[in-house]
């Protein structure tokens, strides 16, 4: 095996060098803590908050309304919980959907045990979330609306702006998390009508165990990490100097790169799409046809198992995901796929592609070369293999 | 996550297919959970002759297959249901946790088509 393509970008995505080359300094020479008075402390303070400029003006912030964090699982918590908690005397509901990321699900079920209520909206055969029934959830007591960007498994793009006119005419936040999609199509958080917006750096280029939050002014939040009086009171804790600064440069390619490379990605997507439907029989693709994330080719390859696909691919050289149970260290697929209303017998082939700056055609024309045996040697070693033919 | 061992048998699963006229058959497990294994057996003077099977699933299911047939080839049917999961996982050096169901399916599945052989005869 000579070839190594990666095409698992959604799960997160090799940091460009001009990255690394701007967080270097702020290791090693330019060390100082942003809270210092001194000049090393005030250069670093300064390399944050011009970070904080850049990252603003991307999303179309005012930069006081964004708070740095180690991440999206920590953004999310904090939009979820941060909100609940500083809006308990309004009320205790909350909307979200059943497709969400685990770091908006499971800050909602640690609230649902502490007596918040939960709904979860339903989902079309798309993922896609239907305004009108967000409508219908809000009552008096709704604090928060929380609905994805875009799914991270299936890449179907949720109808924020329509959402957000309901959430505004009825006074109840509205919070995206938008891992999959900052740096990536636009997320300007006035277009999207978004209070609260979150951001993981490691996903657009840029290092690990850095994001943000975006907190729409007068948004009532608490914060959930308490100590020093960093980001305005909102987020304790030293600032992540060099990692903010990796941000920053990273969202400075994506305003350089972002359209032309969506436009790309998006060729190569139907190109790959279009390919395992043409060359394997009963490959269905999961998520919207056309309101997707450009780099997100997913489809459920009934008759072989994702597992199975995925460690079949690596040894072929690439890397790939799946929403298979046997990937997630559970018994049960993929929790989008069922709630999509796929059964569980065909959520089990999921195949996730992921696709970004260093795919090309060459790449796809390959997957597209090797996946087709690997999933008739699975289907010929399947009892089912029969069955699945006749269902053709 | 995976031994050496599990993946040489994913990669190159050993009696893959069916025995022509099985003495037994073995289904375990349903599309639902994910994993389904089918195994045939022909069985000679009271050993296992032959066994192949069939199985759709993750890695470990594969390879717990795989090795099962390795194990049970050639042995009197009374040794060849004893084998346990933990026998399966062994053979294998070792199975992640949250993979040893999948070594289960295959015991079991070993175990039913014996059972099916004996309640034929």
């Amino acid at each position: 095996m000579d070839r190594l393509i990666y095409l698992d970008y959604a799960a997160t995505t090799p940091m460009r060098p001009e990255v690394l080359e701007a967080m270097m300094p702020y290791f090693t020479e330019d060390f100082g803590n942003p809270s210092s008075l001194y000049t090393l402390g005030r250069q670093a303070r300064g390399a944050v908050e011009d970070a904080r400029d850049r990252v603003a003006a991307f999303m179309g912030a005012d930069p006081r309304e964004v708070v740095f964090t180690s991440g999206g699982t920590e953004s999310d918590n904090m939009a979820i919980k941060g909100v609940a908690f500083a809006n308990e005397k309004k009320g205790n509901h909350i909307i979200t959907t059943p497709i969400e990321h685990h770091a908006v699900l499971e800050p909602c079920h640690f609230l649902a045990k502490r007596g918040y209520e939960i709904t979860y909206l339903p989902v079309d055969e798309h993922g896609m979330v239907d305004p009108a029934d967000v409508e219908k959830a809000i009552t008096d007591k709704t604090v928060l609306v929380s609905i994805m960007h875009a799914n991270n498994e299936v890449g179907t793009i949720e109808p924020l702006e329509e959402i957000s006119k309901i959430t505004r005419a009825r006074g109840v936040y509205l919070h995206t998390d938008a891992v999959q999609t900052f740096g990536h199509i636009p997320t300007n958080v006035n277009e999207l009508g978004v209070d609260l917006l979150s951001v993981s750096a490691h996903k657009l280029y840029g290092p690990k165990g850095v994001g943000a939050l975006y907190v729409r002014k007068g948004t009532r939040m608490v914060p959930t990490a308490h100590g020093g009086s960093q980001e305005n009171n909102r987020r304790a804790g030293t600032h992540n100097v060099a990692g903010i600064v990796g941000l920053a440069k990273a969202v400075e390619i994506a305003e350089r790169e972002m359209a032309s490379e969506a436009k790309r990605l998006t060729e190569l997507r139907d190109r790959l799409l279009h390919g395992m439907v043409d060359k394997i029989p009963n490959a269905r693709p999961t998520g919207h046809p056309t309101k997707r994330l450009p780099n997100n080719a997913s489809a459920c390859l009934v008759g072989a198992e994702g597992e199975a696909m995925l460690l079949s691919l690596d040894m072929e050289g690439v890397s790939s995901s799946s929403g298979s149970a046997c990937t997630s260290g559970t018994l049960e697929p993929s929790h989008v796929l069922l709630a999509m209303g796929i059964p569980a017998e065909i959520a089990h082939s999921s195949l996730r592609l992921t696709l970004g700056d260093k795919t090309t055609k060459e790449d796809i024309d390959y997957v597209l070369e090797i996946l087709p045996p690997i999933i008739e040697r699975l289907r010929a070693m399947s009892p089912l293999d029969e069955a699945w033919k006749g269902k053709q | 996550m995976y031994s050496e061992k599990v993946m040489e048998h994913f990669r190159n699963p050993r009696n893959v297919g069916e025995v022509e006229n099985p003495d037994g058959v073995g289904e375990v497990g349903n599309p639902t959970c994910g994993d389904m294994m089918r195994i045939t057996i022909k069985v000679k003077d009271d050993k296992i002759e032959d066994v192949k099977f069939k199985t759709l699933g993750c890695g470990a299911a594969i390879a717990t297959s795989s090795m099962i047939t390795e194990l049970a080839i050639g042995k009197p049917l009374e040794d060849a249901e004893k084998i346990s999961r933990q026998d399966i996982a062994d053979a294998l050096d070792g199975l992640p946790a949250q993979k040893m169901h999948c070594s289960v399916l295959a015991a079991d599945g070993l175990r039913e088509a014996i059972a099916d052989y004996r309640s034929k005869k």
